[in-house]
């Protein structure tokens, strides 16, 4: 089996590739790539087998998006997304590659548990990735069996959405993992400062009357983890950046030789705490939406490269989690199906990002520091492809989902920049290739 | 007989004014038309509460639900006194009780109260925002009656109401609100409306209880109640919640008191002829000492009066108002 995508921009921007060429694939992962016409031509009969060929004019061909941070709610909340249908997602938004967060009941914080996890992913539609808990039950009490998850497969270590208050504890888990040389990914917050708190301290969370979550319980636990990432010389990722302070911490660090690296999400780059107005609990997210000033900090703390990864904290919920009192309702906004038009409207158009760094910091940067052998279009990879039309406008509508999770503060949003067609070890998962189309896929 | 006082002139249109608008969720979208057009209709209102009946037919088959989610003595019978003067029948539903014990959303308790007919709810909630939720949720009318420490409008509005009575105007007054800003809804319903009419509000507290960024509001900020009670029309003094201190917002009663309390002697720098109000319910002792409660300054009961005029304004302007008026 081949394909054969003819014409397109191929954008490989871990090697620095942006030409026009053709890409061709054959068994599942890349053979060859270069300018139109040398390619070995299944026409002649240099490639065996039945092929299809694409004309992929106008569009771009990059490494399949990888996505490193993902609530895919399996086990324990399949009423607001499953492995299966959060991989749907994936796909559908372009992401070839997912890496699940332990936040599920009961919490992925053994081999086992990483074992179901990966087991369940074999059948999904995009490469399912989990992350194993710090802690044992997510607690922040005593340390998971970090070296048994990293055994059964998990590619990384992760508080999410439960961080680890004591520095004692972080310290050690930092310690431990050093040893595996496995990434600990952080949320950074400092739970005293946010008791109950639910929107960026500052001007709108007064006004409507909400508890604050103010920038320096996320800023004070970046910098307590950058200290220990030194002491421990453990690879550090922090989470989800949203705070012009925090990416200052990180740029610090990173001039200071720390092993540190970030990720911001699209919704805080897109989005401000004005999004809350009118208590819009789609727009309820952990770390809140901050202000114009730190939207600008993180993009350019992204333009910099301080900030080398852009991923989803794709965050399914049901409706009944999110039609209640604005306190009340869960933290957390769906992703994958946007990040992508979030990216290119919010990023490249304007000027911040080219198209290329965007994409690296998509599938090269996260690979790299999750240790993939992804991420890139090399002879002989995976063949993990994501076609995109950089072009298209699209309006967001939530029922159009794959995901379980409905809840975007961006429907009816125009944005730029769409999924083609989203490719996983050379089988086509979502979308349309000339007359190539995912036959039954769900 | 209706009272034609009901029948108010908009500025010699020669129309019935009208609330065009569905709910009371705030002040901060309110404009002073309709601030002045509820404190004209509310200042009428205060000749029935004079009279030796009390009752006028004028929202007679109208019904009206009080929804509460949090405590409440003198809200919620101002509401259903309001009500009940102008023959509204009402329903109470609380916490306790109902329901919503049982573990009923917000959205299913009004969608089966507004299905047995319910033209009017009076929301007091414990989460900033519930009553925006809930007129999204249902047809029918939706008055705030507080929600977290996000506003708490008809208090605002009798505040108002009380001010302009004294002080027949709003233009240049220099109105002080004291104490907990942070968790007060009713500073925050006071300063939208006050500022949108002309006064000037000064906001003054312990640095621990001013919320975040409040300067970007219409208000002069003070930490020394000396200087922020300097020369002002109207001392509006705030409850202190005791728990507060256990949370460390402040050491003791004793230092709040020293520093944020009203006093006889803090007094004598505001202008002859202050107001002194409070929203209640009051802590004698700590923010307020009894002598000025009770003493010639204080019109904190006439606050309470017109709370009940307030409210029946409203309720008249969203349910009854122009040619909706049964007759009697």
């Amino acid at each position: 089996m081949w394909l054969l995508l003819k014409n397109g921009r191929i954008i490989d921007p871990g090697r620095g590739i942006d030409q026009i060429g053709d890409l061709l694939i054959e068994d599942g992962c890349i053979r060859s790539l270069s300018a139109a016409c040398e390619l070995p031509s299944p026409l002649a009969g240099e490639v065996r087998g039945e092929g299809e060929i694409c004309d992929c004019t106008g569009l771009v061909i990059a490494p399949g998006l990888i996505d490193m941070h993902a609530h895919l709610r399996e086990p324990g909340f399949e009423h607001k997304e499953t492995i299966k249908t959060g991989a749907c997602a994936a796909v559908s938004g372009g992401f070839s590659t997912v890496l699940g967060m332990p936040n599920t009941k009961p919490a992925i914080d053994n081999g086992a548990m990483v074992e179901y996890v990966l087991n369940v992913g074999k059948g999904a539609a995009a490469n399912v990735l989990i992350s194993g808990a710090a802690t044992k039950a997510n607690e922040g009490t005593e340390m998971a069996e970090i070296g048994d998850m990293i055994e059964a497969g998990a590619v990384a270590i992760s508080d999410d959405a439960f961080p680890i208050q004591s520095a004692d504890l972080m310290r050690r888990v930092m310690e431990y993992c050093r040893m595996f040389d496995v990434p600990v990914l952080t949320h950074c917050e400092d739970k005293s400062m946010t008791a109950e708190g639910t929107v960026n301290e500052g001007i709108a969370c007064t006004i409507l009357g909400l508890r604050p979550w103010p920038r320096q319980a996320e800023e004070i636990m970046i910098w307590r983890n950058i200290l220990l990432a030194e002491l421990s010389g453990c690879r550090l990722h922090i989470q989800h950046v949203t705070t012009k302070g925090g990416v200052e911490a990180i740029r610090w660090a990173k001039s200071r030789g720390i092993n540190v690296t970030c990720e911001t999400c699209p919704q805080y780059f897109s989005l401000t705490d004005q999004a809350l107005n009118s208590y819009d609990t789609k727009a309820k997210c952990n770390p809140p939406l901050r202000t114009p000033d730190d939207v600008d900090a993180i993009k350019a703390g992204l333009a910099d490269g301080t900030i080398d990864v852009i991923a989803t904290d794709h965050a399914p919920h049901s409706r009944e989690d999110k039609e209640v009192e604005f306190q009340d309702a869960a933290f957390g906004m769906v992703g994958l199906e946007t990040a992508l038009g979030l990216v290119v409207t919010n990023l490249v158009e304007t000027g911040v990002l080219s198209l290329s760094d965007a994409l690296l910091k998509m599938t090269a940067r996260p690979a790299c520091i999750l240790g993939l052998d992804r991420g890139n279009l090399a002879e002989g990879a995976p063949a993990d492809i994501t076609v995109i039309d950089p072009n298209a406008i699209w309006v967001v509508r939530s029922s159009e989902f794959k995901s379980l999770g409905k809840n975007t503060p961006f429907e009816g949003f125009y944005l730029k920049g769409s999924v083609v067609a989203t490719i996983v070890g050379g089988e086509l998962r979502h979308g349309f290739l000339n007359n190539v189309q995912v036959a039954g896929k769900a | 007989m209706l009272p034609l006082t009901f029948q108010l002139r908009a500025r010699g249109e020669g129309e019935t004014m009208q609330l065009d608008r569905k709910d009371i969720l705030g002040l901060q979208d309110i404009a002073p038309e309709e601030i002045r057009l509820i404190l004209d209709t509310a200042q009428s209102n205060k000749e029935i509460l004079a009279r030796p009946v009390r009752k006028v037919p004028i929202l007679r088959g109208k019904s009206i639900c009080t929804l509460f989610y949090e405590n409440s003595t003198r809200t919620r019978t101002s509401f259903e006194l309001a009500a009940k003067i102008m023959s509204a029948d009402t329903t109470s539903i609380s916490t306790a009780g109902s329901s919503i014990n049982k573990g009923e959303s917000l959205k299913d308790t009004l969608l089966t109260l507004e299905a047995m007919g319910t033209d009017l709810f009076v929301i007091r909630h414990w989460a900033a925002g519930a009553p925006q939720m809930a007129s999204e949720i249902v047809k029918s009318h939706i008055i705030n009656a507080g929600d977290g420490l996000h506003e708490h409008p008809t208090q605002g509005l009798l505040d108002m109401l009380t001010i302009r009575e004294h002080k027949g105007r709003f233009d240049g007054l220099r109105v002080l609100i004291v104490g907990d800003i942070m968790h007060s809804r009713v500073a925050r319903s006071n300063i939208w409306g006050l500022s949108k009419m002309g006064a000037e509000v000064r906001i003054c507290g312990p640095k621990t209880l001013l919320p975040a960024e409040i300067e970007k509001l219409p208000v002069t900020v003070f930490t020394d109640l000396d200087a922020a009670i300097d020369g002002v029309d109207v001392v509006n003094v705030l409850r202190i919640q005791l728990e507060r201190m256990s949370k460390g917002f402040f050491p003791s009663v004793r230092e709040y008191s020293r520093f944020f309390g009203i006093n006889k002697d803090r007094l004598r720098r505001a202008k002859s002829d202050v107001l002194v109000m409070h929203p209640g319910p009051m802590n004698r002792g700590i923010e307020i000492t009894p002598d000025v409660a009770d003493g010639e300054f204080a019109v904190i009961t006439e606050q309470v009066t017109n709370g009940v005029a307030v409210r029946m304004a409203l309720l008249y302007l969203l349910l009854g108002g122009g040619g909706n008026v049964a007759t009697a």
